[in-house]
């Protein structure tokens, strides 16, 4: 690339007329996109190539990985990591932490257990209670952050210790509580009938190419800077065939013995993840309040001169990640039928945090989207899922855990340092 | 004479015991480049600031248009047409150059953010400001020269229909050829009747684009003289000794104010 401005123009060409307006061509989108890679902006390839390595080397190894039965126990496994690495995701943004997430989603399915169980509350209402716990919890972190200043590396370790009282003390040490609410205890282990997820999928691909080819024209219509069409008509082939093809196979009957059951139909777990990932990629990316997180997570000081609050997008971050780990607690308690003192205070969080990392969001602040955490959310589950099929010792699932972790770091922190450099 | 856009009259301000400004008095003219210099200490940043309303005044008259309004706070300033474009840019790197123009003021539809608006409207300003070097105005600002970064921070600026803008050091940290961009568009600026105020420590720039020349020495009006009046060393020695010959603080206030 040349640099314009060591080249003096006379005054007299004056204009805006350099401006390129679109890739002209598919062809020159890939280079843009080399570029851009080189560059350092690397978004979620890493996570994707990393995921089609899992892929290959468990399937290779035992013939039962890519089995459909196994799939959709996949999604199911993947879901909390997703919803919590959806709402860590928020907390990078802003360039901060929150240590307290997974605990803080122990807490609320403690909560919403006890409400279903103690008070018989409708399973909507006990689950808005948990997110409104969650959000209480984030309110009070964002706010030490916010006003008092303290690192939330600090802030949210303090709440990760004392939020594991929580559940301790409600439930008491070596309890635990049921969660077999027909509906939630559903999430995880019942399908949406065949039909409905079918129809769901068209519903899908046709609202993302309608909308797809709606902004290329209206963008282009006026002249202003649009991708080609090609590009947009494969990123509409490929969505396409993701979400078609996984719901063809999962509408496959998937019972180990298929004589004598039909387990078939996605799980509900999916749609809940699908709908969270449209409604904060939305909120990412169509909203001021979501421009002014990425503003403050970029440069915090431009971001409170052009008069944003820049406090309370602090505060609305550390919300959003608590109650999403409400959301997440949920899940897991969804998936394990039952709610323990020592729930979410495992590796919950940082397999969230690898799975933000691994997904393209940047540690440092002010790089991410909500996509990332289902792409790495679906990388960090898969290593416990596939090393479980090969019986290894469990010991092994942490060290592969970590070293992914790591690799995903410094990934990030390599590409950073190119960009600075490159300048992209 | 053209009425003052912007007037400060009798300005003091303290900070504690430090007494930083002493009556000083500030016009900014329409269409007119006043350069605002000093030395280190002398009190400019400390009258950017009042002028943009993020410090307040002990005593003195805060006019614009003509008339005497009430200031509190930055919301108050950009509210008359008064934008600041600071030293160190307020822009983000992680966003690009549309997204840096509307930051904190983006336009919205019923369904979310009016991008068509906002990419038609960043590019018109920085087309009527004859902006020629930036590639595409969806490039991130990360990828920007210096120049083309202070060129996007006065864009913004200009983007809001501003009537005074303020330029702190706005060639600091330029090349050549940069210094020379922003120089022209200094120029452009003015010429389309806005007021600017030029805070430099660069004599040359000083003496191409300033139609005005304001010296602060010591939190003192030590000068306030068409550019064209002055060389080179005047502005040196009113500067450094708050002086020159028949003009500056040591003679009665009244012959240095023309």
């Amino acid at each position: 690339m040349s640099n314009p401005d060591t080249t003096t123009t006379p005054a007299a060409a004056s204009g805006f007329d350099n401006d390129n307006r679109q890739s002209a061509s598919i062809a020159d989108s890939a280079h843009d996109y080399l570029n851009r890679l080189r560059g350092g902006d690397m978004g979620s390839l890493p996570a994707i190539l990393g995921l089609i390595f899992l892929f290959v080397v468990f399937s290779s190894a035992n013939d039962r990985f890519l089995t459909t039965y196994n799939m959709a126990n996949l999604v199911v496994q993947a879901g909390s990591i997703i919803v919590l690495a959806m709402g860590i995701v928020f907390v990078l943004l802003i360039g901060e932490i929150d240590l307290s997430a997974g605990v803080a989603g122990g807490a609320s399915a403690t909560i919403i257990a006890l409400m279903l169980i103690d008070y018989d509350w409708y399973w909507w209402a006990a689950t808005l209670a948990g997110v409104a716990v969650g959000a209480l919890i984030g309110l009070a972190i964002g706010s030490l952050v916010a006003f008092l200043g303290i690192p939330s590396f600090v802030v949210t370790l303090a709440f990760f210790l004392a939020l594991q009282a929580v559940p301790l003390k409600l439930i008491g040490a070596g309890g635990s509580l049921r969660f077999n609410d027909p509906v939630l205890r559903g999430l995880s282990i019942k399908n949406v009938p065949d039909a409905v997820g079918w129809v769901a999928a068209i519903v899908i691909v046709v609202a993302f190419a309608a909308l797809t080819l709606w902004r290329y024209r209206s963008l282009s219509a006026k002249g202003l800077v649009h991708q080609p069409l090609g590009l947009a008509v494969i990123q509409i082939g490929v969505l396409a065939a993701i979400v078609l093809g996984l719901t063809a196979l999962l509408s496959v009957n998937r019972a180990p013995n298929p004589n004598l059951f039909n387990i078939s139909g996605i799980p509900w777990v999916a749609p809940v993840v699908i709908a969270l990932l449209l409604f904060w990629t939305f909120v990412l990316t169509k909203t001021r309040f979501g421009r002014h997180l990425y503003a403050v997570g970029g440069n915090a000081e431009a971001a409170r001169r052009a008069g944003i609050n820049v406090r309370r997008v602090r505060i609305m971050a550390f919300v959003i990640c608590s109650s999403m780990a409400a959301i997440s607690g949920l899940l897991s308690a969804s998936y394990t039928g039952k709610v323990s003192p020592g729930s979410g205070g495992g590796n919950e969080l940082l397999y969230a945090v690898g799975a933000a990392v691994i997904g393209g969001t940047s540690l440092f602040g002010g790089r991410g989207r909500a996509i990332n955490a289902v792409v790495g959310g679906l990388v960090i589950a898969t290593i416990p899922n596939g090393l479980g099929l090969l019986n290894q010792a469990s010991y092994i699932n942490f060290l592969v855990t970590g070293g992914v972790l790591l690799l995903a770091a410094s990934v990030d922190a390599i590409s950073r340092r190119r960009r600075s450099s490159a300048g992209v | 004479m053209v009425q003052p856009l912007l007037e400060l009259r009798g300005v003091n301000k303290s900070f504690g015991v430090v007494h930083v400004l002493h009556d000083v008095d500030f016009a900014v003219y329409p269409g007119q480049v006043t350069a605002l210099v000093g030395d280190n200490g002398a009190g400019k940043s400390t009258l950017v600031k009042i002028i943009a309303g993020i410090y307040g005044r002990d005593s003195g008259d805060y006019h614009f248009d003509g008339k005497t309004v009430e200031v509190h706070g930055p919301r108050d300033v950009a509210a008359l047409g008064v934008e600041v474009v600071y030293q160190d840019l307020a822009l983000c790197d992680n966003l690009d150059i549309v997204e840096n123009m509307f930051l904190g003021r983006e336009e919205t539809t019923r369904l979310g953010l009016d991008e068509v608006s906002m990419e038609t409207r960043a590019r018109e300003t920085l087309a009527s400001l004859s902006v020629r070097t930036v590639k595409s105005v969806r490039q991130s600002v990360a990828s920007l020269s210096g120049g083309q970064r202070q060129t996007v921070a006065i864009a913004k600026a200009v983007l809001w229909t501003s009537k005074v803008v303020l330029l702190d050091e706005p060639t600091a940290a330029l090349g050549v050829a940069q210094t020379r961009q922003v120089l022209d568009l200094v120029r452009r600026l003015a010429d389309r009747g806005l007021g600017v105020v030029l805070i430099s420590h660069n004599m040359g720039d000083v003496l191409e684009v300033a139609d005005r020349i304001t010296a602060l020495y010591l939190g003192q009006v030590a000068a306030d003289v068409p550019a064209k009046d002055l060389t080179h060393s005047q502005i040196v020695e009113l500067i450094t000794a708050g002086r020159s010959g028949d003009l500056g603080i040591a003679d009665t206030s009244a012959t240095a104010a023309v």
